[in-house]
């Protein structure tokens, strides 16, 4: 396992994917309590915006939380997609996974150990986005409660990882890349057809957003443990259902 | 102990059949050719040893330990698929690095193991290069490399030579022949002049099936059509003893290039002793005379065209 780790990190460097995922989290971290305070004034300088600015209330720091996971959840779900599509698929593909398969290399290290490389990706650019996303936020606002912003960035990994895994799975069951996005972007849809029934949208991402949201503010109002739980529950059973197909597959 | 047990082994994709009942042993030591034409099924016999792939059914044993059942052959073999595939982002030392520690080599011992392999595969100036910019040659060396970073008891080879230039595969072919004594080597391909010069035990496979399985030498001496050619410069004269070679009871076929005249016969014997004396008898001036070595392409092409039943010398 910790070979397969070593690689799968290595790769995440050398590819640059450690850095995408960085950089690009990291910038919507900082321009999100940016925007949250001069949208008004943007809106301000477009012709006849003048108007439309008297209307729109003074940015407060609960538009710099929802900017915040508005931009982050978004591109977030881009960089999960983007970088798990081709993880398994290409490997099947290009022959590498034959290459160190016909070796002692178990499948299901090979699947967690790039599961894990992911999300230590994923787990990086978010301390990076909440480093950032909290600092501009003091500045231009006024302080958030640290634990209740380390929740929502902790709350806003385990959505990252809800679509990695899925995602993940979408590359193990698929041969090519453009089989692996099609399949990921089926259940993401999938997935936003279940939150639209409202019971079920509580369980899942929506109910976990809504949670990280109160919590960055500091209020203890509607605890989303059951969204936690199914959304964990999530990871774990794609990651399970990509290792026991993948140990079933020809490779 | 042989290296290699193959028992009915069944494979079908959708209405294809890439194997058919598929039997065959190898001995161990031996560096063995599994010849056949395209499709016919050695690849897909060489995944199945592997575990990179499963049968419909039947059983294969490599090392005495079947496939499917025991997880120490991953350990025990060595397997370059015919377009190894690398981690381009990857140094050639990282490459071997890798493998060597997927086998659980000792750290100190790897090095030393690495730095051998790439010497072996000629590859220590360009170790520290990412694998992305190798060529192919160097890419199929490599793979040669990771196959024999553990020192496997048998090594599987798939089409190692086939897509390289002559250089490169006269330096694959070197280092498999140096391989023997050391590893039982099983080398899958259809370029035949590759196992008449390094195998020492063939099997051709055809549709999925076993054609024939022997020793090399055994297998050209038994298949082999006799055939004598001699040369001349006087290519009339030639013409008119291939008319008069035609009517002999021991010629099977005459046939005449340029100023070469080829006899395939079916008696040797008679053949050896009218063939001179006839070219004497209309004037020939014979510049060259041979009995043509029969090759191991002439006897595939004669096994597989003539689509004979199995059988085992």
């Amino acid at each position: 396992m910790m070979t397969a780790l070593t690689k799968e990190w290595l790769e995440q460097r050398r590819t640059h994917r450690l850095l995408i995922v960085c950089l690009i989290l990291l910038l919507f971290g900082l321009l999100s309590p940016l925007l949250a305070k001069f949208t008004p004034e943007i809106i301000k300088m477009v012709p006849g915006g003048e108007q439309l600015s008297l209307i729109i209330p003074p940015p407060t720091v609960v538009d710099a939380v929802a900017q915040y996971l508005k931009n982050l959840t978004q591109f977030g779900l881009l960089l999960a997609v983007l970088m798990g599509m081709g993880m398994v698929s290409q490997e099947k593909d290009k022959g590498t996974a034959a290459m160190v398969l016909a070796k002692p290399l178990s499948r299901t290290a090979f699947i967690l150990a790039k599961a894990a490389a992911m999300g230590a990706s994923f787990l990086i650019g978010t301390a990076l986005a909440g480093g950032a996303g909290y600092y501009y936020t003091l500045l231009l606002f006024e302080a958030l409660p640290a634990g209740g912003w380390l929740a929502l960035n902790g709350l806003l990994l385990v959505y990252f990882g809800v679509y990695a895994a899925l995602t993940l799975l979408a590359s193990t069951l698929n041969r090519s890349m453009l089989g692996s996005g099609v399949t990921a972007v089926g259940f993401i849809i999938l997935l936003a057809l279940v939150e639209m029934i409202p019971a079920a949208g509580k369980l899942l991402t929506g109910g976990l957003l809504a949670w990280a949201g109160n919590l960055a503010l500091g209020s203890a109002e509607a605890p989303a443990w059951g969204a936690l739980w199914v959304c964990l529950g999530l990871i774990a059973a794609a990651l399970t259902a990509s290792v026991l197909v993948f140990r079933r597959q020809e490779i | 102990m042989s290296a290699i047990r193959i028992e009915a082994l069944k494979k079908s994709f959708g209405k294809f059949r890439a194997l058919d009942g598929l039997s065959l042993t190898v001995e161990g030591g031996t560096v063995f050719g599994f010849l056949g034409p395209n499709g016919a099924g050695k690849t897909t016999t060489l995944r199945i040893l592997t575990g990179l792939a499963h049968a419909d059914s039947g059983s294969t044993w490599v090392d005495g330990l079947e496939v499917g059942k025991s997880a120490e052959i991953p350990s025990r073999i060595g397997y370059l698929p015919e377009e190894p595939a690398f981690y381009p982002w990857m140094t050639g030392i990282e490459t071997l690095e890798t493998m060597g520690q997927i086998h659980r080599i000792e750290k100190a011992e790897r090095r030393r193991r690495v730095d051998e392999m790439l010497e072996m595969a000629g590859l220590t100036e360009a170790g520290k290069r990412r694998v992305g910019g190798y060529s192919r040659g160097m890419r199929q060396r490599l793979g040669l490399a990771q196959a024999l970073i553990h020192r496997p008891q048998v090594l599987l080879l798939d089409e190692p030579a086939s897509a390289l230039d002559p250089a490169g595969r006269k330096d694959v072919l070197g280092m498999i022949e140096g391989l023997r004594g050391q590893c039982t080597v099983f080398m899958s391909t259809h370029i035949l002049a590759d196992v008449e010069r390094i195998c020492d035990t063939v099997a051709i496979i055809d549709h999925g099936k076993l054609v024939v399985n022997a020793r090399r030498d055994d297998l050209i001496a038994r298949y082999a059509i006799p055939m004598l050619a001699l040369e001349a410069d006087d290519a009339a004269r030639l013409n008119q003893l291939a008319t008069d070679v035609r009517q002999m009871d021991w010629a099977r076929a005459v046939v005449v290039e340029g100023r070469r005249l080829t006899v395939t016969v079916k008696d040797l014997a008679a053949a050896q002793r009218e063939l001179l004396a006839r070219a004497v008898a209309v004037g020939l001036v014979v510049t060259h005379y041979e009995q043509v070595k029969p090759s191991l392409e002439e006897v595939f092409l004669r096994i597989v065209e003539n689509g004979k039943g199995s059988r085992q010398l």
